[in-house]
């Protein structure tokens, strides 16, 4: 007996769509793809376009308002592992989370992981994520052995470090632009177990914090730091640190996740709570510096046990700012920021301070280089975007960059000036790929 | 472990199997799409299957459906069955009557056929669980999908006699009844705006309840009782209602 063909649905559906920023919630066009080899039909018939993982990138990276969305988290089965080399072949729709859950037991782990392990591999790739071990393994592209691009000219290119280097060194960092990544190959690292061996050490004033890690990068393969936004440049904060454990195993570690049910009225971050927060929370920690032994997910995701935290920011939403300056005029630009943050009286519950390692960037786009990055997180307010303009001229006269992947509102002409390898990026674009940055900072 | 799943290329089988390759099972999957079958195949593997072997889809065929579960077991012992196959037609209230017999035959008539296949075997062997995927749409049908939802009535009413025959023999039988579940069966609802639950949690419920042995379970647990409300309203209400 012969079933009838399944209906195919394509094309309106519109629903909202948000990135984790939350700043608007524009209609797409969502089209779900499941099957790895039906990409290509899927792309002729709409565009343009973008990919969209798990919507965690905080501006308009993964947005195409009133366009075509390539939802991919359909995409997520693996497709081959050999246990002896750590190569894991995997569809892009893949989320971190079950790679590090399945491949740990089995004393393999990827080398990158971001500061939550919601996202997708295609994610990790097109914004070439880092994390806190930047300075021992770089970038999530610097692992990534080949992918496959499926293009919206019907093309399936294979790519990577010995294949099409110039489309790979694109595509790395390359925001979705160059074409669909549909699966990639994965170098994993071996490793021990999931316990680490953490210290934190609470430090004030930026020199403290930059002895602390240049003394500790030798040692110490994660490196970050908390601070106190509201205290400016005389800035006090706990510098974080972590290697793998030497035999010692902490206590057992169970999930414990909470959600924010509702998305309150008005931001819960603001200038009433951000200073007595910041306060609690510095004394708070400060009574547990020392070293101990933790499990790898609380210390390297300590926002993934509040799911649905972007909805402290109301429903306004918030903007990330995450720049990058190098290390020679670190000092003076970050002394300048925080100054400028503080006076500001914004801010975020959760400032990080981090130095990247001197590695040459694995993508044309990639954001991470040598020098010291500053995330914060700001609520939608009149006087954040003011302060935005101030923070930019510091980030640019340093010669800094801002984080695309967070971005929502940088001006063109920064971006421009920023990311030298723009022209050359222009030629690897695939016309049919467009998103809101895409059109916001390049043109098209 | 070994686990035999029909319609293995749905979302909810697919997560079910996913959860139970971590433990290292052994699968026999049976599915009408071979290549997205082959996927599956190489995905569980990875995720720690010891095996996967994959049947020649075969649906319909009493005689077919009886040859494989013999020749399943034949090969060894099987835990567990999942029949997870279905077919949800948009528009019931305007479809042509061929395609309301493919209705019944693929929701209810096949998932029975293969249910009492394995039944008979895993009676005289003392053991076994027989998880069949019904539909919160078999304790109420309506207008939007009746037929598929008197379908899958059936299977509910099936599964309560076949639990009645296999009291006392060792034999578990589950039946499932996820509620709208967001999967490609479903995508009009989400562009509608419906919250629907993911195949994971339908899975994990699914997943518990086979270990645990529970008759009857619905996925995710709310579907309990809003079912018990409407299934107990009045049919001048009901009629009304624009669901």
């Amino acid at each position: 007996m012969q079933r009838p063909a399944p209906v195919v649905y394509s094309g309106a559906n519109m629903r909202p769509v948000s990135s984790w920023g939350r700043l608007g919630a524009a209609p797409h066009d969502v089209v779900e793809l499941t099957d790895r080899h039906a990409v290509a039909p899927a792309l002729a018939g709409h565009h343009p376009g973008i990919a969209h993982g798990l919507g965690r990138s905080y501006g308009d990276a993964c947005l195409n308002a009133g366009g075509v969305l390539w939802r991919t988290v359909g995409l997520d089965r693996f497709i081959a592992f050999d246990p002896d080399t750590g190569r894991l072949t995997c569809e892009a729709g893949v989320v971190l989370r079950d790679i590090s859950r399945l491949m740990i037991p089995r004393a393999w782990n990827l080398p990158v992981v971001p500061g939550t392990q919601w996202v997708t591999v295609g994610g990790a790739i097109a914004n070439d994520v880092h994390g806190k071990n930047h300075h021992v393994v770089g970038t999530f592209g610097e692992h990534v052995r080949r992918l496959r691009l499926v293009r919206t000219t019907g093309e399936t290119i294979d790519c990577g470090p010995d294949q099409n280097p110039e489309l790979f060194a694109a595509t790395v960092g390359g925001l979705g632009l160059t074409g669909l990544i549909t699966e990639a190959e994965l170098q994993l690292r071996p490793i021990g177990g999931p316990w680490l061996e953490a210290e934190t050490v609470a430090f004030s004033g930026l020199d403290d914090f930059f002895a602390l890690s240049d003394e500790s990068e030798a040692a110490w393969e994660h490196t970050v730091s908390w601070i106190d936004c509201t205290s400016g440049s005389s800035v006090r904060g706990l510098f974080m640190r972590a290697r793998p454990s030497s035999g010692g195993t902490g206590r057992p570690w169970h999930e414990r996740s909470r959600r924010i049910p509702i998305t309150p009225p008005v931001s819960m971050v603001n200038g009433l709570s951000l200073r007595p927060f910041n306060a609690l929370y510095y004394c708070l920690s400060r009574r547990r510096t020392g070293v101990r032994v933790v499990h790898y997910e609380p210390f390297l995701f300590p926002l993934d046990s509040i799911l649905d935290w972007n909805r402290l920011y109301g429903p306004k939403g918030f903007f990330q700012y995450q720049s990058v300056v190098p290390r020679a005029g670190a000092l003076g630009a970050t002394r300048d920021m925080l100054d400028a943050i503080a006076r500001s009286g914004e801010g975020s519950f959760l400032a990080v301070l981090k130095t990247f390692g001197a590695r040459p960037p694995a993508g044309l786009l990639s954001f991470p280089r040598e020098g010291a990055t500053l995330a914060l997180d700001f609520r939608n307010s009149r006087a954040a975007s003011g302060l935005f303009a101030r923070l930019d001229e510091i980030v640019q006269a340093a010669g800094g960059r801002l984080y695309p992947a967070k971005d929502a509102r940088m001006p063109r002409a920064l971006y421009e000036a920023t990311y030298p390898n723009l022209a050359a990026f222009a030629a690897h674009r695939d016309p049919g790929m467009s998103s809101g940055l895409s059109r916001r900072l390049m043109g098209s | 472990m070994r686990i035999v799943v029909i319609g293995a290329t749905s979302a909810i089988a697919e997560h079910c199997c996913r959860l139970w390759a971590v433990e290292g099972a052994d699968f026999v999957l049976m599915a009408r799409d071979s290549a997205k079958l082959e996927k599956i195949a190489a995905d569980l593997t990875v995720r720690g299957a010891k095996s996967v072997s994959l049947a020649t889809p075969e649906f319909f065929d009493p005689a077919a459906i009886k040859a494989f579960a013999d020749a399943t077991l034949a090969g060894g012992a099987v835990d567990i069955v999942l029949i997870a196959h279905g077919w949800m037609p948009l528009g019931q209230d305007a479809l042509d009557i061929a395609s309301a017999e493919q209705v019944l035959q693929i929701n209810a008539v096949s998932p029975v056929l293969f249910a009492e296949a394995f039944a008979g075997p895993f009676a005289q062997a003392r053991r076994g669980t027989i998880a069949i995927i019904g539909s919160v749409a078999g304790d109420v049908t309506r207008r939007a999908n009746y037929i598929y939802g008197g379908a899958k009535s059936l299977l509910t009413r099936y599964a309560q006699g076949l639990d009645h025959r296999l009291f006392g023999s060792g034999v578990k039988v589950v039946l499932i009844k996820p509620g709208p579940t967001d999967t490609p069966m479903t995508t009009h609802m989400k562009a509608a705006g419906q919250r629907l639950a993911t195949p994971e949690q339908v899975a994990q419920i699914t997943v518990d309840a086979i270990r645990r042995g529970k008759t009857t379970v619905y996925a995710p647990g709310l579907w309990r009782w809003i079912m018990l409300i409407v299934r107990h309203l009045p049919r001048p209400i009901l009629n009304r209602l624009p669901i």
